[in-house]
């Protein structure tokens, strides 16, 4: 059973295995580990977390679209100063990997925030939101401008040593482009790819089915969209890539290593499998074990693309 | 909170739109409270593809049950489930009705298929007097199976008091001069909104199960917010589904 190596890098970020859960699908961990046991996987990814709390959107914030849903809950969240003194001592014993995602409008509150958290021993990483796509500042706005993107890389890679990763928005024509630039500005890895922008009416009423009129699309319908993105930054740029979008078991999991991703984000499927994550985790060493595949590294973009 | 395979013991077309579901639940049953809920599976696939909540309508020993109507695909699956079919549930979710206190007199006002949270809550609610106010378009629509002492309104006036349910309360409150009593409601918005306005003007101890579209149910997605009295959000399916009148605005 041990001679199977799940272990994986995201640059300087050792995971033992390749399985994280998204920003915003797991919270702070305390309601989900009353239903899966997060020391079994890579790590967490914490829901975005910004200088002052953010109330959120008004609802309606969700509605389920075909093979999956739109959200605009709009960066909610306690703010730096509760997340360090109320939810970081829960997540310090979770014993998993903490990954800790930052949203901000400016780029000076981007450098403030990784300053600011930078202290905190449990947190091992810094993922860094430039694409949500449902606030006013911040947000797309960053995630759609190369030169903000290359200047928050730059700027917040001086505040700190730990692994930065650049969330990255797949509402852009070339997101390699993106990938790029990150990697000239000393990020160490992006995660690819954050939600799609849309919208759903009602027929009747005429109205927006989410208050917020256009949402982030999540689930198994924008599987095909991200692995095709995480393809296209593989084979352009040598940066490590966390893929994330639509992954529902163990074998969307692979699909997205053999494109090109270091490591995975499992987000929608915790709404409704809990579970899924340790799931996954026993799914890839099944997997491995039964391709004699000695250490699950191998799989990393190991594509087969015949030139056409 | 647990996730739970459940066997489907029963299923029964109870008016022309609504159905009554039963399973042997008996981690979740032995958890459960009123006015809490749980979040089904409806389909293996990707469609649909998030869980439905529903409230309990009864816990009996090992016992579930779940009163609903066709709604959307999710219910539609749903009511086609068959006997033996196992569902995958989570809950109990949410934080039930606050049944605690001194009062003599319990009122329960439910709109349509806002009944289904309250034979499970008369359980809870055995050494109080009970008056149930039910309201629904017509005949089709009310179900009143596990209430006692019920008082009916229609809007079409097919059954009871010809108009809507808070009125029908209204006038039974002062008619029959109840005091000492603590309201428990469901049912649709507008509803909720009139008992809502009419207890907090009389300051009565009132207690609302509100609804909302939900991915998780637990709290992690924040895609049912409420807004409170204070300005800021609570969390429907964490913080609620059910919350005292006076705390939430609708």
């Amino acid at each position: 059973m041990n001679s199977i190596d799940l272990s994986v890098k995201i640059g300087k970020l050792k995971l033992k295995n390749p399985v994280l859960l998204a920003s915003g699908t797991v919270g702070y961990g305390n309601e989900i580990s009353e239903l899966t046991d997060l020391s079994r996987i890579g790590g967490i990814v914490t829901k975005s977390v910004s200088l002052k709390p953010r109330k959120g959107n008004p609802p309606q914030r969700i509605v389920e679209t075909p093979s999956g849903m739109l959200n605009a809950i709009g960066l909610a969240n306690v703010g730096v100063e509760v997340f360090i003194k109320e939810k970081i001592p829960f997540l310090k014993k979770l014993n998993t990997t903490l990954i800790c995602n930052i949203a901000a409008s400016s780029v000076e509150e981007y450098v403030e925030c990784v300053k600011i958290l930078n202290e905190e021993e449990t947190i091992s990483a810094f993922e860094i939101n430039v694409s949500c796509p449902n606030v006013k500042e911040g947000g797309l706005i960053f995630g759609n401008d190369i030169s903000s993107v290359g200047r928050i890389t730059e700027q917040v890679r001086k505040e700190t040593e730990k692994p930065i990763i650049i969330k990255l928005s797949p509402n852009v024509p070339k997101i390699s482009d993106f990938a790029a630039v990150v990697k000239k500005e000393g990020g160490d890895a992006v995660s690819a790819i954050n939600t799609l922008v849309g919208t759903s009416f009602d027929i009747y009423s005429r109205k927006p089915k989410i208050k917020n009129v256009t949402g982030g699309l999540s689930g198994p319908a924008i599987k095909p969209i991200a692995l095709a993105k995480v393809l296209e930054i593989k084979r352009s740029v040598e940066i490590p890539i966390v893929g994330i979008g639509g992954i529902m078991n163990w074998k969307d999991a692979v699909e997205f290593m053999i494109v090109g991703a270091s490591a995975i984000q499992i987000g929608t499927a915790n709404f409704i499998n809990p579970n899924v994550s340790n799931e996954v985790v026993d799914g890839l060493h099944e997997f491995c074990k039964s391709q004699n595949i000695q250490s699950i590294t191998e799989l990393i973009g190991s594509y087969q693309i015949e030139n056409v | 909170m647990i996730i739970e395979y459940c066997t489907i013991t029963s299923i029964e077309k109870v008016k022309p739109n609504i159905y009554l579901l039963k399973l042997n639940a008996p981690k979740i049953s032995s958890q459960a409270k009123a006015g809490q809920f749980c979040n089904i599976k409806v389909s293996e696939t990707d469609f649909p593809l998030l869980r439905r909540p529903f409230s309990f309508h009864d816990v009996d020993g090992e016992e579930i049950s779940f009163l609903f109507d066709i709604h959307g695909e999710g219910t539609k699956i749903l009511s086609q489930k068959k006997i033996g079919d196992k569902l995958d549930i989570l809950g109990p979710l949410g934080n039930g009705f606050d049944v605690e206190g001194e009062y003599k007199t319990a009122i329960i006002v439910a709109g349509g298929i806002g009944v289904a949270p309250f034979p499970f809550l008369m359980k809870n609610l055995k050494d109080k007097s009970i008056y149930s106010f039910l309201g629904a378009r017509n005949e089709n629509y009310l179900y009143q199976e596990g209430l006692k002492n019920v008082l009916i309104s229609t809007d079409d006036g097919s059954v009871g008091f010809k108009g809507n349910v808070v009125d029908l309360l209204k006038n039974e409150i002062e008619k029959r001069k109840l005091y000492d009593f603590r309201i428990f409601a469901c049912g649709p918005t507008p509803m909720l909104k009139a008992i809502q306005k009419f207890s907090n003007e009389k300051n009565f101890s009132c207690q609302l199960s509100v609804e909302s579209a939900m991915a998780c149910g637990f709290g992690i997605c924040q895609g049912c917010p409420i807004e409170t009295s204070d300005d800021s959000y609570k969390l429907i399916c964490k913080d609620g589904p059910v919350f005292y009148a006076e705390e939430i605005k609708l």
